[in-house]
């Protein structure tokens, strides 16, 4: 172990003995822990030398002395905002707790369970056993590693074999105002069984003044042979939040997956997708939308691994980045060498809205197979002035028309959902964010997030 | 007062003068129609009337109902009632062409202290108006002239301008790219907006647009200036005589390049 490698080591230790000691005693999930903690304190936090951090610097995480969030309560009046109509379930997490007085968990159709992974470890530790850790990768991501040093809660859903759920399943995440800097790991296991349907929807957000915190959560989804699912993901916390999210997703044959994201929120986002196709024939969409401003840093790293033949990915991405946002989009394609037939594509598509706006764009593909179909492509533009001039000719002011501009942009990445319910809280959720944008104080111009100084963030 | 009053206006792109002194004046009702070859500054024209902010105006003056056009943003300009046709319609995916022609006529309204109209409002004027371009209102939930072919496009452009009611309205080389069938359908629908109110101005390049709306006034421009004024007679001698006739001697050798117009229209 080279104890170098990480900054304040003490202080995570003490973290981490101090979460053990809450965290039950499964022997399988202690030694899971531990593993991931001394794999975490061995590598340490990524630096940009590190080919997938090359965009983003996390050094302002890393200097950063984070203790495990308090528990906090949130009113009705908090959560009213986001509640939303016509969802299967709410689970909402505090501070990465439970919140059971704030969730609604009893309009579940049978065969479907959705409930906190901790409660869950207590009563059916077998059943998570099985796939709790074993796709999510703490020997690459070092944040992953940490996430699963502090597993201790999160969303459990699972849903039976040929269970249909058409609405989706809502997980809130908030986390509340601290006086010194917060984080929290919120882990999930989602398990569709072979020919079972589900979408849910993950969402972050802030309530309270902004303080620093870091949501470091990891998410597990299994789709079984012929399964479909739907994975939405919400980021909007505010502008002192470090964001670090990876859906891992594990594919069955004929298995048929998509992800969403939206990131609006954040001062720093790193937004992890890694699908492995694991079976025969599997689909896998990865859909998203980032919209940054001020100094907003928003990063999108695919990696999407064609591990059988027959399977056919697309990604979709479409960046809108105003003032000194700084985007990056990362998009990885691995076609093992039996994966013949695959069918893979890539499109990146970005606005930029000032000067001093930044979007790195990389794609990357590494393929192993001879029979195969690969294609990427990256747009930077910014608002096309024939477009905007042909809206105004019309009568449509210029903020107008720059605003119907956007939201067309945007709009391409919600047509890609399914879900009624999803699109139209994204959709709403896109509209005010435009709005955010245009009337947003323009930042002075200073070092990003990812430059600064921690004494600076905090 | 003229509905249109342009005065000596000259009209400069990336420093070089396009415009070189146009004076013309159009009273409402009148149909005139500005011809002249490729460069001639006829585009030009159309889209300083428009206000795109593309253009340098380094002298002269336009006003609109006595109000200074120049001064004023496209938006300004088309809820004061100037409406053009754009040679080249833009193609703009996610916007719906319904959804932002209402958003248009509501925003022309609410400038001129009209109430909005709602969806129900909407719909049958829509249909009306449709019918008069022979339009199949499948074309109408798709996108703003994605995926149109040339001629729809065209049509389209001609049913935002029978919805949005202009007072004066600059169809720039409407007939391009149009067969004969579709030629007449747009022409119709330009025909029904004529009225004692409005005014038009057809920008073209050959006459065979004219002849299915027919000018009361032909205008030559070569070289960013009016060399030659008149009836609509004037479309026809220029047609056989090519624009090299119209030009005055002292326009000079570069001028003469300037290609012949063929009986059918083709380009040369």
């Amino acid at each position: 172990m080279r104890e170098t490698a990480v900054e304040h080591v003490e202080s995570w230790l003490d973290s981490f003995s101090e979460a053990a000691k809450g965290a039950g005693n499964l022997p399988w999930l202690r030694r899971l822990r531990e593993d991931a903690f001394a794999r975490f304190c061995e590598t340490g936090f990524p630096t940009t030398r590190d080919e997938d951090w090359r965009f983003t610097n996390v050094s302002a995480i890393a200097r950063t002395t984070f203790r495990p969030a308090g528990a906090a309560k949130v009113t009705a009046a908090e959560i009213a905002p986001y509640r939303v109509d016509g969802v299967a379930a709410q689970i909402v997490f505090v501070n990465g707790r439970f919140a059971p007085e704030l969730s609604q968990l009893n309009r579940l159709p049978k065969g479907v369970t959705v409930a906190s992974l901790r409660e869950r470890m207590e009563s059916h530790p077998q059943e998570l056993e099985q796939h709790l850790g074993r796709y999510a990768d703490i020997r690459r991501d070092p944040f992953c590693a940490l996430n699963t040093a502090f597993l201790s809660d999160g969303a459990y859903v699972h849903v039976a074999r040929g269970v249909v759920v058409e609405a989706p399943v809502y997980l809130l995440y908030l986390s509340t105002e601290e006086s010194t800097p917060a984080m929290t790991h919120p882990r999930n296991l989602i398990v569709a069984d072979d020919e079972s349907q589900v979408s849910v929807i993950e969402d972050y957000a802030s309530v309270g003044r902004e303080s620093v915190v870091l949501s470091n959560a990891v998410t597990e989804l299994i789709a079984g042979e012929s399964a479909t699912a739907q994975h939405y993901l919400i980021e909007r916390e505010h502008l002192k939040a470090f964001n670090v999210q990876t859906l891992r997703i594990q594919q069955g044959r004929s298995a048929n997956v998509a992800s969403h994201s939206l990131l609006l929120g954040g001062g720093l986002v790193r937004n992890n997708v890694h699908p492995v196709l694991a079976g025969e024939g599997g689909e896998c969409l990865i859909n998203g939308l980032f919209l940054g401003t001020g100094r907003q840093h928003l990063d999108n790293y695919m990696h999407v691994e064609h591990a059988s033949p027959h399977c056919g990915s697309r990604q979709f991405y479409n960046g809108i980045l105003d003032q000194q946002a700084h985007g990056v989009f990362h998009g990885r394609i691995v076609v093992h060498k039996d994966a013949q037939k695959t069918d893979a594509k890539q499109t990146n598509r970005n606005l930029l809205l000032s000067d001093d706006a930044q979007i790195d764009t990389k794609p990357q593909l590494e393929i192993y197979a001879d029979d195969v179909k690969c294609t990427h492509g990256a747009t930077i533009g910014q608002i096309e002035e024939n477009a905007l001039f042909y809206l105004r000719s019309r009568g449509l002011s210029e903020a107008e028309a720059r605003k119907l501009l956007l939201l067309a942009f945007a709009e391409e990445c919600v047509e890609r959902m399914h879900s009624a319910v999803a699109k139209e809280l994204m959709e709403r959720l896109i509209r005010e964010h435009l709005l955010f944008l245009e009337q947003a104080p323009r930042v002075p111009s200073g070092p990003r997030i990812t430059e600064r100084a921690v004494e600076e963030v905090g | 007062m003229s509905l249109l009053e342009i005065k000596n206006l000259h009209v400069r792109v990336d420093g070089n003068e396009i415009l070189k002194g146009i004076d013309l004046t159009v009273n409402a009702g009148e149909v005139h129609s500005i011809m002249g070859p490729n460069g001639s500054g006829k585009s030009t024209l159309a889209q300083v009337l428009a206000r795109r902010d593309a253009y340098e105006i380094t002298d002269g003056s336009v006003t609109l109902d006595g109000k200074d056009l120049l001064a004023m943003k496209p938006e300004e300009a088309a809820c004061e009632g100037v409406f053009l046709a754009f040679q080249y319609p833009v193609e703009i995916p996610g916007i719906g062409n319904t959804y932002f022609l209402r958003s248009a006529l509501n925003a022309q309204r609410k400038y001129r202290g009209q109430e909005e109209m709602d969806a129900m409002d909407f719909l049958p004027l829509f249909r009306e108006k449709l019918a008069l371009l022979e339009m199949d209102d499948k074309l109408m939930s798709r996108s703003l002239n994605e995926g149109f072919s040339g001629g729809e496009k065209k049509r389209n452009e001609i049913l935002q301008m029978a919805i949005l009611e202009p007072k004066l309205a600059i169809l720039d080389e409407t007939d391009s790219g149009l067969d004969i069938d579709a030629l007449r359908i747009v022409a119709n629908g330009v025909n029904s907006l004529r009225n004692p109110e409005r005014a038009m101005l057809v920008v073209t390049h050959y006459q065979r647009l004219l002849n299915y709306i027919v000018p009361d006034f032909v205008h030559v421009l070569v070289d960013g200036r009016i060399v030659r004024s008149g009836g609509k007679e004037l479309a026809l001698e220029l047609e056989e005589k090519g624009y090299s006739w119209a030009e005055p001697e002292t326009a000079g050798v570069g001028a003469s390049a300037a290609p012949a117009l063929r009986r059918d229209g083709a380009r040369a």
